[in-house]
């Protein structure tokens, strides 16, 4: 069985503007939208059209969160997903957790490919893939823009600063997903419906025997400084001006 | 005393510009030696600009043509041998570091901080989350290896003047096969680096077209500045993946930014918001771009930017 795993993390929508509680213990998530992670969206959606191509038979999405992420394994099922998995848990797991608990999944599974988004952005870590690929002992490409399955291959190229990198890995491999490896279909009605009836497995961290508690603290959290706004110029002339007279041009 | 090793970005025989802004960051920590590891192919060149930094007290080179190109698969391992006895491991927030740092600090059974924008203690750190809406202030736990990248956007370049001697290093460490470089597509480019330069002027949807693009280098040249495009700009196929600014792209802080034709959506606000002076030449008076703007033109780019050219 070729399986693909996509991990799936439920956080504050990407289109709510995040705002920090005023007592700085954290930022406001009451009555606040949550959704997948667009990176890890995206991930599926690519574990999908892999799996719609032949190359692989069966695609597993997890979870690593509070009970209410079944909901986002829900709509990774819809999407396309054949079952889900989630790693019950209320406590704000930090990356190496995270991976360990993945690993452990890795084991059981025995997947020819992970895919993960290349960040979550809550956290912004950008450090799970990584992780699992090294405790794994396994390749990994991060920043994916373009897969290229090919046997007992696969061909990643990458968004890096550079440019555009090609990388070859060995399977099983990890990999991370950048914003222009895809764009994510909607969901259709039945597809929901049909969703319902797709396995979904609940353990925790105690079952997978890894210790989940945080080893960083979050001492506060503070809004970040804003830019003042500027003056407007009336034309180019004295926009070249006010910039000499500043020494910038 | 914290010992902190320092993991060179280099490429073609250079120095990358982010190693001496980890310098930066590395010599806020209290009490801190601070060594720079180069991993490379033939790396005498690399080590000793490495070496002229000041502050850095030690480079450790390892050559190996396993090196080069840099894959953080093989490089990993190395780092993680090298960090023994080192309290700290730093790398630049830069695609290098960001693939790389979290390998290392899975090796070392560490945790990692990303994106170090300030040092209060040589446990407590601040970075930003939710794409720079909220600042933490982060401590890790003491008597344990800390792994972290660098905000390179927060710091200034080290100066130079620094006298480092540079120690050859032989690693007996087993390297993995499964990864293989292929290729890299990277746009040749007299202009200055994106992520360095002084100047940056960027365009956005607005331009149209690759031909007007056109518009945006030739007044990049005219300034001696380095080329940016919006997500907007780059996902209609205007200008090259490399050259995006913003959260999913580079974060940059230049001395001078010119915003031409963006209208200023969050993910591209969070990628200049260090930016000294920030300059807004947008047909729309109401776009966002203006908020966070030192100085904002409204009217067509297409006049606009001839005209600024002619004045210059």
């Amino acid at each position: 069985m070729r399986r693909i795993l996509v991990g799936i993390k439920r956080l504050i929508d990407y289109n709510v503007r995040v705002r920090v509680r005023p007592d700085g213990s954290g930022v406001v998530t009451d009555g606040v939208k949550m959704s997948i992670n667009p990176f890890d969206e995206i991930a599926l959606e690519e574990a999908l059209r892999i799996k719609e191509r032949g190359e692989a038979d069966e695609v597993v999405v997890i979870s690593i969160g509070p009970d209410d992420a079944q909901q986002q394994l829900r709509t990774a099922l819809a999407m396309g997903a054949d079952r889900a998995i989630l790693v019950r848990t209320d406590l704000a797991v930090e990356p190496p957790a995270v991976a360990r608990a993945m690993q452990k999944l890795v084991e059981r599974e025995s997947p020819s490919l992970v895919i993960l988004g290349k960040q979550a952005i809550d956290d912004d870590c950008s450090q799970t893939g990584q992780m699992l690929a090294a405790y794994w002992d396994r390749p990994q490409a991060t920043f994916a823009s373009k897969i290229e399955m090919a046997g007992p291959v696969v061909r990643v190229t990458r968004e890096v600063d550079a440019g555009l990198e090609t990388i070859e890995l060995d399977l099983p491999a990890v990999i991370t997903t950048d914003l222009r490896l895809n764009e994510p279909r909607y969901v259709k009605l039945p597809d929901i419906m049909k969703a319902k009836k797709k396995p979904l497995e609940v353990t925790d961290f105690a079952t997978l025997g890894i210790e989940a508690a945080p080893t960083l603290r979050i001492l506060r959290y503070e809004p970040p400084p804003q830019r003042q706004k500027g003056v407007m110029v009336k034309d180019a002339a004295e926009l070249v001006a006010v910039l000499r007279q500043k020494g910038l041009v | 005393m914290n010992r902190i090793l320092i993991v060179a970005e280099h490429a073609a025989g250079r120095l990358n510009a982010s190693v001496a802004k980890c310098v930066s960051c590395a010599s806020r920590v209290p009490d801190a030696e601070i060594s720079i590891a180069v991993l490379a192919a033939t790396g005498t060149a690399v080590a000793e600009a490495a070496a002229a930094i000041a502050g850095v007290q030690r480079v450790l080179l390892v050559e190996n043509p396993a090196n080069e190109p840099a894959l953080a698969a093989v490089l990993a391992p190395q780092v993680a041998r090298l960090a023994q006895g080192h309290s700290h491991v730093f790398g630049p927030s830069t695609t290098f570091g960001r693939d790389l740092m979290p390998r290392v600090a899975a090796l070392l059974d560490a945790p990692q901080l990303s994106d170090v924008m300030a040092v209060e203690s040589a446990q407590r750190f601040r970075r930003p989350v939710y794409a720079g809406n909220a600042i933490v202030t982060v401590e890790a736990p003491g008597g344990r290896q800390l792994v972290a990248t660098v905000r390179i956007a927060s710091w200034h370049a080290a100066a130079s003047g620094g006298t480092a001697k540079i120690e050859k290093v032989e690693l007996d460490v087993p390297l993995p096969a499964h990864t293989r470089f292929l290729s890299v597509s990277a746009a040749r480019s007299d202009r200055p680096d994106l992520q360095s330069a002084a100047r940056v002027v960027s365009g956005g949807r607005a331009l149209g077209s690759v031909e007007n693009f056109a518009l945006i280098q030739r007044l990049a040249d005219r300034l001696g500045a380095a080329v940016g495009a919006s997500r907007a700009a780059v996902d209609a196929g205007f200008a090259p993946n490399e050259l995006q600014v913003g959260q999913t792209g580079k974060i940059i802080a230049p001395e001078l930014y010119i915003a031409i034709g963006i209208s200023g959506a969050i993910q591209h606000l969070t990628g200049i918001k260090d930016a000294r002076t920030i300059v807004a030449i947008n047909k729309d008076a109401e776009a966002p771009i203006f908020e966070v703007a030192d100085y904002g033109l409204v009217g067509d780019l297409f006049t606009l930017v001839p005209e600024i050219e002619k004045q210059l």
